[in-house]
């Protein structure tokens, strides 16, 4: 088994309104349920806005301290999940049912060991 | 081994077919049984590596296939061994893997039976897993490409290089990369089945009219590397056509590709011009190739379960039919473009289609259906408009639209064909060409 990272990207910006982040939700609480019940779920976690990220950076001996995000753009990692998976292709079946419920683009990497 | 087999002495053609034929399938059931792509091509371009040392005394084995698997898995395991023992994590990993899929290090007499005997249908499934996983949409368009031809067709990084006209280090990468990529996200070696069959098999069908659209667009002034790509394509199809017989885009793909390279001698003039399909000499279609595509075509329709491959491969078999340009069945044909729209709408099909129109009902009809189609960046848009324009003796903005093509066109032939065009007397040319 190997486990994956399904990275989750969200548009900076307010939160959508309610009406339309409740069904949202619950999808995805359902689809964690999901995951807990094939045994693919390890770990699941939303974050709070880019703006309030702080980066740090190795610079000559010292370590600076700035205000993040640390990608410039109009998306940033919004929440992730961790799974455990056979291979890409059963991944890939849990990253679309996590886009399909999130409305929103997933990326999947594998970890290392 | 000089007296086990009765064949006659190899020459290095024979080999070369051997390879041909053989070095895709030797590195699938190698990849199955080291679960790992490296492993499985080192080990098979050892095997081959071996038998130009031994067939050209020895002959070539009576299972040439049994031969280069026992050999390269026997090289495989010797290799491993030596690099466990320096305790690699990946050879190690890899031993265990033969070892479970019962393949292990055995006498060499009884796995050469085994290999013989018994693994020979196991060959074609792993075979079909090899392509699907070269085709994987999680993988780069170009690296699918890539992949498909190093592994099921047993190019060389450089040959493939030529064929995509770039330099070989970016073609290598490419391919590390892709190999990297299966190995670390485990791409899964199997063919998919159910409903995620006729997704995965698109990219598949794809990937091989890929490659044949990049020899296809390539003339004798391309270099050799570029049309062998569409004999290669044509070999990939006839594999996947026969690996899934209940698959009708499998046959209509192989169907079309066979049509469109029954054309290939008289699509081009001696010094490598393009010529047109109107104006082809139909005595130098290859009689052998078109037959064969239009019964392809034939068995397709009685399955009635269209495709765009089928529906495409059936218009060049309208084509196919007709002795000469005149006696083509235009409205047949397009009454096929129509389907192939409501199948695969796109500005490409429509522009093509535009052209069966111009047929029928003259050049000014044609020429409202192409405007607005987008696809300005498309060479063939603006030489098809021009034609058009050209028809309606609208010369000025035709010198405009073939002159927009040529600055676009990809290959020689085509570029030489619209400078043709540009020399007309119609536009103050000289004729000449």
């Amino acid at each position: 088994m190997t486990q994956y990272l399904l990275s989750i990207y969200q548009p900076d910006g307010p939160a959508p309104d309610p009406e339309f982040l409740e069904p949202i939700m619950r999808d995805l609480a359902a689809l964690n349920h999901e995951m807990q019940a094939a045994g693919a779920w390890v770990f699941a976690a939303g974050l709070h806005p880019a703006e309030s990220a702080t980066v740090l950076r190795p610079d000559g001996g010292e370590i600076l301290v700035t205000d993040g995000p640390f990608t410039e753009g109009k998306e940033h990692l919004g929440g992730f999940t961790v799974i455990e998976a056979e291979d890409l292709d059963a991944a890939l079946g849990w990253a679309r049912k996590l886009a399909g419920a999130t409305t929103l683009p997933v990326e999947v990497r594998p970890f290392q060991h | 081994m000089g007296d086990r087999y009765a064949n006659e002495a190899a020459t290095e053609a024979d080999i070369a077919r051997v390879f041909r034929r053989e070095y895709g399938r030797a590195v699938a059931v190698l990849t199955r049984t080291f679960g790992n792509i490296d492993i499985a091509e080192d080990a098979v371009q050892d095997a081959f590596a071996a038998a130009v040392q031994h067939w050209p005394s020895a002959g070539i084995p009576p299972s040439p296939a049994g031969w280069i698997i026992t050999t390269a898995r026997h090289r495989a395991i010797d290799r491993l061994r030596r690099e466990a023992s320096r305790e690699d994590k990946h050879a190690q990993a890899a031993l265990l893997a033969a070892a479970r899929s019962g393949t292990g290090p055995a006498p060499a007499a009884e796995e050469q039976f085994l290999a013989e005997q018994s693994g020979v249908e196991d060959v074609d499934d792993d075979t079909l897993r090899l392509i699907f996983t070269c085709c994987h949409p999680a993988l780069a368009g170009s690296a699918r490409v890539a992949l498909t031809l190093r592994l099921l067709g047993g190019l060389t990084t450089a040959e493939i290089a030529r064929a995509f006209l770039v330099p070989e280090v970016t073609m290598a990468q490419r391919l590390v990369r892709a190999k990297a990529k299966i190995r670390d996200a485990k791409v899964p070696y199997r063919v998919p089945h159910g409903a995620e069959l006729p997704e995965r098999l698109q990219s598949v069908l794809a990937v091989v009219y890929l490659i044949f659209n990049e020899g296809y667009t390539a003339g004798p002034a391309d270099g050799p590397e570029r049309t062998e790509l569409c004999t290669e394509a044509i070999r990939l199809g006839r594999l996947l056509a026969s690996l899934m017989p209940d698959e009708p885009e499998a046959a209509g793909l192989l169907a079309l590709m066979l049509l469109i390279e029954s054309r290939r001698a008289a699509r081009f003039t001696p010094d490598g011009g393009l010529v047109l399909l109107a104006a082809q000499d139909r005595g130098r279609w290859d009689g052998d190739l078109a037959a064969e595509g239009r019964e392809l075509v034939r068995r397709c329709l009685r399955r009635n379960r269209p495709g765009p491959y089928q529906l495409q491969a059936a218009i060049n078999a309208v084509h196919s039919d007709a002795a000469t340009a005149g006696d083509t069945d235009w409205a047949q044909i397009l009454q096929l473009y129509d389907q192939l729209l409501a199948v695969a709408p796109g500005p490409v099909v429509a522009l093509n289609r535009a052209v069966v129109l111009a047929e029928l009902h003259g050049p000014a009809a044609a020429l409202a259906a192409v405007e607005g189609l987008g696809l300005d960046n498309y060479y063939l848009v603006h030489a098809v408009r021009a034609d058009f324009l050209e028809r309606l003796r609208r010369y000025p903005e035709a010198v405009e639209g073939y002159r927009r093509a040529l600055a676009l066109a990809g290959s020689a032939a085509e570029r030489r064909f619209l400078e043709g065009k540009l020399r007309s007397p119609a536009f103050g040319g000289d004729g000449d060409g």
